[in-house]
């Protein structure tokens, strides 16, 4: 599904990472670990594309990312749910016109699927915010109306960057439960965290692989996780 | 303190991609105050331009039609020749009719270089017989030969040599015209351009959001490009109106010469209504190639 094979990052002449190989396959369920710029969040960007690899090669959904055109990684994009770090929201529109967004870039009619999208922000529990704005809203809710906007579209694979880190411990468990749930139906799931207590809650719901970045590149966590 | 301006729905942009971007900011307002600055501008320069037409087409008019003949005689054979020479025009085809100019009319056309209290008497004037042409013209060749045999102090003047250099400066007035027009849409489309890179930079959070969930490049400059194409056309609405209503107040025939005629004539009041539209064309080509061309620098 994502493939890196001995990926290397730089910016501004410092290396990020060098030598990242790691394949997310369908169904899977990955943690990426590490200290706060270690480079998970540059593992998650070249997922989704937002950044190219200085050297290596990464291929996404079958395909050479270095040979996609600016359409074909847009709508490779369709095909993933990215939970941004912060969140990431168009404020002066609505949560459900923001949960809806992905919908209405792809070409559906959102209101067609008003019944689905109520559903949705039910699921995430914010069904009584859908009318709010996105600043209106605590962390908590931002998390699961990225999480809500992020599995719209039923994505192939969810890519979620810290996505627990501005909540308390209950709605982090909540949010992992949602993503669980999700890995179930058959989304892989990629999860970039600090938090090992998330890592180790989540390994008694869900078969996940934990990985751990160190000296710039992506290695498999020791069984202490 | 004022709450913010409600638009029309239709000038919303609030519906499809255009809602996406943020309703007010200070690059919307600039279109608008452009948009309609220009088109203001524009009106001007269009009434400016038709008016040199006008007045290109009256003057080459004026003069085709008219025609001297200037006698010029030793004292004693003044008064034979221009009678010889009233005789030839009566009798040439194409001449409409011949008035010989009064001693008051002569000093009339005078007093602008020599002064009010010219004594003609004393001066060695030429007659002039003001000559009007029939619609099929004079041959000009055949009748300065006549009069050459008639009265040999004679000389026919068509105003060829006045008309031409006038003709050419009323082009020219109605090119710079065009000119005007020209740059007036140049530097619409420019402030247009500049306002829309400012908006993209400005709002390169809500595009960054857009990109995450799979839009395509096409799907965002169409939210700009509409926001900014309804807001040129409506500021340039406003401009033309407000032009049109300062040059429907000017002084129409009150005044002499080129102000006198400014303002629109007939049909003329519809050409102003084509600038809306083409500011719209004009920022929808500009904003489009910014908003292009700014996406495309980031993934």
């Amino acid at each position: 599904m994502i493939e890196l094979k001995s990926v290397a990052y730089s910016y501004g002449g410092d290396a990020i990472l060098e030598g990242v190989s790691l394949s997310l396959a369908p169904g899977s369920f990955h943690f990426l670990t590490g200290p706060s710029g270690a480079g998970k969040s540059t593992v998650l960007r070249l997922c989704y594309m937002e950044l190219v690899p200085t050297s290596g090669n990464l291929s996404v959904f079958g395909k050479r990312a270095g040979d996609m055109t600016r359409d074909e990684i847009a709508r490779a994009r369709r095909r993933m749910g990215v939970v941004h770090q912060d969140c990431q929201f168009v404020d002066h529109l609505s949560v459900a016109d923001n949960v809806a967004l992905p919908l209405e870039v792809a070409g559906h009619d959102a209101g067609a699927q008003a019944g689905d999208l109520a559903d949705l922000l039910a699921w995430v529990g914010l069904g009584a915010r859908a009318q709010a704005r996105p600043p209106e809203l605590s962390g908590g809710e931002r998390q699961r109306a990225a999480l809500a906007r992020a599995v719209i579209m039923s994505p192939e694979i969810v890519l979620a960057d810290e996505p627990t880190g501005n909540v308390d411990w209950e709605m982090s468990l909540r949010l992992l439960k949602l993503l669980v749930e999700l890995n179930r139906m058959g989304t892989s799931v990629l999860i970039a965290t600090h938090d090992l207590a998330l890592v180790r809650a989540a390994k008694a719901q869900v078969a996940a692989r934990v990985l751990r970045i160190a000296d710039r590149g992506v290695q498999l966590a020791g069984a202490d996780l | 303190m004022t709450g913010p301006v409600r638009w029309p729905r239709a000038l919303r942009a609030d519906t499809g991609p255009g809602r996406v971007v943020p309703p007010s900011g200070f690059t919307v307002r600039l279109t608008l105050l452009t948009a309609g600055a220009m088109a203001v501008l524009a009106v001007f320069a269009l009434a400016a331009s038709l008016a040199a037409d006008r007045v290109a087409d009256r003057w080459a008019e004026a003069l085709a039609r008219t025609a001297t003949v200037r006698v010029a005689a030793p004292e004693g054979q003044l008064e034979a020749q221009v009678a010889a020479a009233l005789e030839v025009l009566r009798t040439t085809p194409g001449v409409a009719s011949a008035r010989r100019l009064t001693q008051e009319e002569e000093q009339a056309l005078l007093t602008p270089w020599l002064g009010p209290d010219l004594p003609l008497d004393a001066l060695p004037m030429p007659a002039l017989i003001e000559v009007t042409e029939a619609p099929g013209g004079i041959d000009a060749a055949g009748l300065s030969a006549r009069l050459a045999g008639e009265a040999p102090g004679a000389v026919f003047d068509d105003h060829t040599r006045w008309r031409a250099p006038l003709v050419a400066a009323a082009a020219r007035l109605r090119a710079l015209g065009l000119i005007a027009l020209a740059l007036i849409g140049g530097a619409t489309a420019a402030m247009v351009a500049l306002a829309t890179q400012a908006a993209l930079a400005a709002n390169a959070r809500v595009i960054a959001t857009l990109r995450l969930v799979g839009a395509r490049d096409a799907w965002i400059a169409r939210a700009f490009v509409r926001r900014f194409t309804l807001r040129a056309a409506a500021g340039a609405l406003a401009g033309t109106a407000a032009g049109m209503a300062a040059v429907g107040v000017l002084p129409m025939g009150e005044v002499d010469g080129f102000l006198g005629d400014l303002a629109f004539q007939g049909a003329e009041w519809l050409w102003p209504l084509a600038i809306p539209p083409a500011a719209a064309v004009v920022a929808f080509a500009a904003t489009r190639l910014a908003a292009f061309r700014v996406l495309g620098e980031t993934r």
